[in-house]
């Protein structure tokens, strides 16, 4: 039995590297691209959504569309679009989804704006509270017999001491 | 009454939110709207799969409404639309043009000869560039072309039986009338 399990642990061993190596062949293939160039196609691809995982950029995600996307970007840095245009290329073909950071615009105005209305209620509902109960402190004060009443209590308390 | 209204203002915003979180429950997140309907068909000219001399284009259908069918011999989902896409063939309901996506044409090839072909004919996107013109993601994905080679509606994942007769029938029915 125990020779069976470190004869597995063995053999898993052995083949890790080649597991690692087939991953290797996933990531973005090197380029030869000067590290300007390099560093405009990441952040390219840092902005735009993975519509595969969804959850992941471009830049992160080895997925297959993924792979292709950070080709076309590549290529098209290469044949020397600006980062506009080529972020315009993949809005015509995925849609706004695509963009990490949606634009601002009407569909998306309730998204952008929406955390900032609803803290303006909460500080308006605030204020209009807090001013509520110092106006009901202020137009209360207690009355001459109320008064009495108090001092007497607080008096009879001071006694038994 | 003042009192009644500021203790509904918090139930009010619940039901409010919760009804938000009831519809998102029914939405898929896969499904993305594309912003390609409407606008014209991406143009393209691949090789045939079964006769890679030949071309097509999808301005060689100008003049008819027709599907555009994404497919891939190593998607499983697409096995569970086939026979769908079959019988549509076989009623000869409406031309399916099958784009083979990123895919070996001699698997396709097997694939087609398995399960049956229902397209008029297959065109190869080996590289899957022209998958990438029509904002493909997710393969099996279908569009509806019209006459004037619009895209007007897009079926992400398998094409049911369901999604055929309350979807792509009537939309089809109206586009040739119109």
């Amino acid at each position: 039995m125990r020779t069976w399990r470190s004869l597995l642990v063995a053999l898993f061993v052995a083949l890790a590297p080649l597991a690692l190596a087939q991953n290797a062949g996933k990531e973005a293939a090197p380029l030869a691209m000067d590290p300007g160039t390099a560093k405009r196609a990441v952040a390219l691809a840092n902005e735009l959504r993975c519509l595969v995982c969804q959850n992941q950029t471009i830049a992160e995600s080895n997925a297959d569309l993924a792979q292709d996307l950070r080709r076309q970007i590549n290529e098209q840095i290469a044949a020397g679009r600006s980062d506009r245009e080529i972020i315009d290329y993949m809005v015509a073909r995925y849609g706004d989804f695509v963009l990490y950071r949606p634009p601002f615009k009407a569909a998306t105005a309730a998204l952008w704006l929406g955390p900032f209305v609803l803290a303006a209620i909460a500080l308006f509902v605030l204020a209009r509270v807090v001013r509520s109960r110092r106006r009901l402190a202020e137009e209360a004060p207690l009355s001459d017999a109320e008064r009495r009443e108090a001092e007497r209590l607080l008096g009879e308390k001071g006694k038994r001491k | 009454m003042k009192r009644a209204v500021w203790f509904l203002l918090p139930l009010a915003a619940f039901l409010v939110l919760a009804a938000f979180l009831f519809r998102g429950l029914g939405l898929n997140p896969r499904e993305v709207p594309s912003p390609l309907i409407g606008k014209p068909a991406p143009a393209f000219e691949r090789p045939q799969l079964h006769d890679p001399a030949k071309t097509f284009s999808p301005k060689d259908l100008a003049g008819q409404v027709w599907l555009l069918n994404v497919w891939a011999s190593w998607c499983v989902a697409c096995r569970e639309e086939h026979p769908v896409l079959v019988e549509l063939a076989r009623q000869k309901a409406v031309p399916i043009v099958g784009l083979n996506y990123k895919d070996a044409s001699e698997d396709a090839k097997a694939w087609l000869k398995q399960f049956g072909d229902p397209y008029m004919l297959s065109v190869v996107d080996r590289d899957g560039r022209v998958g990438i013109d029509y904002g493909v993601y997710g393969v099996p994905e279908t569009f509806l072309i019209d006459a004037n080679g619009v895209i007007r509606h897009k079926q992400i994942g398998p094409l049911t039986p369901e999604a055929w007769e309350k979807t792509l029938r009537p939309k089809i029915e109206a586009l040739r009338k119109g």
